[in-house]
């Protein structure tokens, strides 16, 4: 008969075998914080953001469609940053390419490619992903189901280009192949001394779904060229202080 | 290699095409007639219209006397040229450089092409054989000097092939008038007796100068190849060429594929010993209804790999339809370019856009969804929005300035500024309230104004005062008043910020 801190033990030490079955490699110590996202890292097996694999943003509007942007965009400039190129595959076409600089990401790296179609658009994420030189592709749809998810995760795992998929008002959330499902929504602004004027972009992270990891929540701020966790608390005696 | 002409003359060239356009005319006598001189002058009759007496240059006044049911057609300006300029490309199968030679011939620079007919006798039937059995009454000759192909395919009555160096004797005994001399001149050759070429051919060069001028010694030097003579080809020549005539017409998507690979193949050994890579190429199939089809792909830097460019032609392939069959595959890479040998990188680097797997991604997306859809954006100096980025012109291009990240921007913009509802509490405020697409959105805080002024030497307009907002959810948007705020002004919504 075991005891209830070895079994706790036990179960850990199978769930890391597990994941090294899985392929997932505990990275060794100091290469922590690759895309700098700081406490949300931690949600995903090993304490890694995955990379080379698909990610897939939920938005329901506009607006959260923009925020899915920003946070891509926060994200591509830690991929892109060693001078590699990415393709962003969109349906609306309306990126305005000189505010991705605001994220750190040189827009002139950036190849767009306006389509009309789902059916297109996942065609050219599926070629686009296969190509090993790219850093992200980054692809907006309407729909997409789980056979096409698949292909696009066989894709990546050949060639270890990370791919995001915009879902713009999708009206079914069926399970897909991807590694991880957010969503991005915005939140009020904080300034500095209740200063006028727009603060830094605050948007509500939720990590709905990921694969072998922890789901949750955070608030996150992109300020001075990189995400910022912004802790619950300090909202809470900000308002207190505004109150 | 000695040069080899062709010359093809369409006897009725006029008459026999509106046969072939209302076969029911082949019975009629019907001529082409054009006012000259207060006269009606017949410029072209058919050959019915012949056998009874008309030719060229009578009055339709005459013909209409001596023929019961003459039916005068007026003469078409510029027809000549139209038709020829069309036998002229179908020609093309036979030689790259085809001349259109007004009134009613053609011109063909055949050296080094009759033999893949099997010989000139054969190259010679097969041109006029395909030319008569289309319905056009055609003579044809061939010999070293463009003049004497003229003179024989019009005047000649023994052999339509002149061998290489015979062109004296060919013309001895043809009239003056085979030298495509003017008129004029003519008249004086023929008023002095001179009734075959072999009667002056020989008389000094200083005493037919001063009889006839210069321009008759020229003509007559060219003829005899003492002279050189150029033509203007009907479709300039692309240096980067691979033909492919068929044995047999192909129809099947199959056989396409395999000659693309045979022409690909033997294009690219040549560019690649010569360093070069296209950038564009047009395969051109001529099909054995006379009709051409084509297809194009383009690259974003050039290439001479078999493989890509297979893959480029592949996807096009559905684009050429065989119909009864195509008989011979024209691959010209019309833009070329000097490549550099690809160095050999050790340590990894991500090579970005200077990727050759990326620009062979592009290439294979333009030829799907049309090159039209791809954009890359570079930084353009202009305040003004719609005009802050331009496209770049190619993969290479780097920006010639820095990406401004000093004003607030939107992440997405509008293609056109949508008009939104507001509530400003003072005149220069940014708006408290704004309606847009039937949403309400009160405005927490706010950035602005920020002034943007049209630029007044591209279009004429209101200026536009933009501020940054953000309602009490904590989205936000762009948007600006246009125009001065006394004049009730229109508020518009731009674009979406992160």
């Amino acid at each position: 008969m075991t005891t209830a801190p070895d079994r706790k033990e036990l179960i850990s030490r199978l769930q890391k075998d597990i994941l090294q079955w899985e392929g997932y490699k505990a990275p060794p110590s100091g290469t922590r914080e690759l895309v700098g996202l700081g406490p949300v890292e931690g949600a995903f097996p090993n304490g890694v953001f995955p990379l080379g694999t698909m990610h897939e943003l939920v938005c329901g509007n506009t607006e959260q469609a923009t925020a899915c942007g920003g946070f891509i965009s926060g994200l591509l400039s830690v991929l892109m940053q060693n001078g590699g190129a990415s393709l962003w595959i969109g349906l609306s076409g309306n990126v305005f390419p000189q505010t991705l600089k605001v994220f750190g990401v040189d827009p002139d790296r950036v190849i767009f490619i306006n389509l009309s179609k789902d059916k297109d658009v996942l065609w050219v994420m599926e070629e686009a992903l296969k190509c090993a030189g790219l850093a992200a592709v980054i692809g907006e749809v309407q729909e997409i189901d789980f056979k096409q998810s698949r292909r696009l995760q066989l894709a990546v795992e050949q060639s270890r280009v990370t791919g995001f998929i915009l879902r713009n008002w999708s009206k079914k959330m069926g399970s897909t192949a991807c590694a991880a499902r957010w969503k991005i929504k915005p939140l009020p602004s904080e300034t500095l001394d209740s200063l006028p004027g727009l603060g830094f972009p605050r948007w509500q992270i939720e990590l709905l779904r990921v694969r072998n990891g922890q789901p949750g929540n955070w608030i996150m701020e992109w300020s001075q060229g990189r995400f910022k966790p912004v802790s619950k608390p300090v909202i809470k005696h900000q308002e207190l202080m505004v109150g | 290699m000695q040069k080899r002409f062709m010359a093809i003359w369409f006897r009725h060239l006029t008459t026999d095409w509106l046969t072939l356009k209302q076969p029911e005319l082949a019975a009629i006598p019907f001529v082409f007639a054009a006012p000259e001189r207060n006269r009606i002058i017949i410029t072209a009759a058919n050959p019915v219209a012949r056998a009874q007496g008309v030719y060229k240059g009578m009055a339709a006044a005459d013909a209409k006397a001596i023929t019961s049911n003459l039916q005068v057609l007026d003469h078409l300006p510029d027809k000549e040229a139209k038709l020829l300029r069309q036998l002229g490309l179908w020609c093309i199968r036979y030689s790259p450089i085809v001349a259109v030679d007004l009134p009613n011939g053609l011109i063909l620079d055949i050296s080094g092409c009759a033999h893949l007919w099997g010989g000139e006798r054969v190259y010679l039937k097969e041109i006029v054989n395909k030319l008569r059995t289309s319905g056009y009454n055609a003579r044809a000759a061939i010999a070293d000097t463009i003049g004497t192909a003229w003179a024989v395919a019009r005047f000649g009555k023994k052999t339509p092939i002149i061998e290489s160096g015979m062109q004296a004797q060919a013309l001895l005994n043809l009239p003056p008038v085979a030298l495509r001399l003017e008129p004029l001149i003519l008249e004086k050759l023929q008023k002095l007796g001179f009734s075959t070429i072999k009667s002056f051919m020989l008389l000094p060069r200083t005493v037919l100068r001063r009889r006839f001028g210069e321009g008759f010694l020229l003509r007559l030097a060219q003829a005899l190849g003492l002279e050189n003579e150029s033509i203007t080809p009907l479709v300039p020549p692309v240096p980067y060429t691979e033909r492919l005539p068929c044995l047999e017409p192909i129809r099947t998507a199959k056989a396409i594929e395999i000659a693309i690979q045979k022409l690909l193949e033997g294009l690219c050994t040549r560019l690649q010993s010569e360093g070069k890579g296209v950038r564009k190429a047009t395969l051109k199939c001529y099909r054995i209804d006379g009709k051409l089809v084509q297809a194009g792909i383009s690259t974003n830097r050039g290439s001479h790999s078999v493989s890509h460019l297979f893959k480029l032609f592949v996807l096009q392939i559905s684009k050429i339809e065989p119909a009864l069959g195509i008989e011979l595959f024209l691959l010209e890479a019309y833009r070329v370019e000097d490549i550099g040998v690809p160095q050999e990188k050790l340590w990894a680097g991500n090579p970005g856009l200077q990727d050759i797997a990326l620009a062979e991604l592009l290439d294979k997306l333009a030829g799907k969804i049309g090159a039209h859809a791809i954009h890359r954006y570079l930084p353009a100096e202009h305040y003004w929005p719609e005009c802050a980025v331009k496209e770049a012109a190619s993969l290479t291009e780097t920006p010639a300035t820095h990406w401004r990240t000093d004003r607030l921007r939107p992440l997405r913009m509008l293609h056109a500024p949508e008009p939104i509802e507001v509530m400003a509490l003072l005149p220069d405020y940014p708006p408290k309230v704004f309606t847009y697409k039937g949403r309400r959105h009160v405005v927490e805080k706010a950035d602005g104004p920020e002034r943007i002024e049209r630029e007044w030497w591209r279009d004429k307009g209101e200026h536009r005062d933009y501020y940054a907002v953000e309602d009490t959810s904590g989205q936000r948007y762009w948007l600006f008043r246009s125009g001065h705020y006394d004049a009730a002004p229109q508020w518009y919504l731009h674009g979406f910020l992160a």
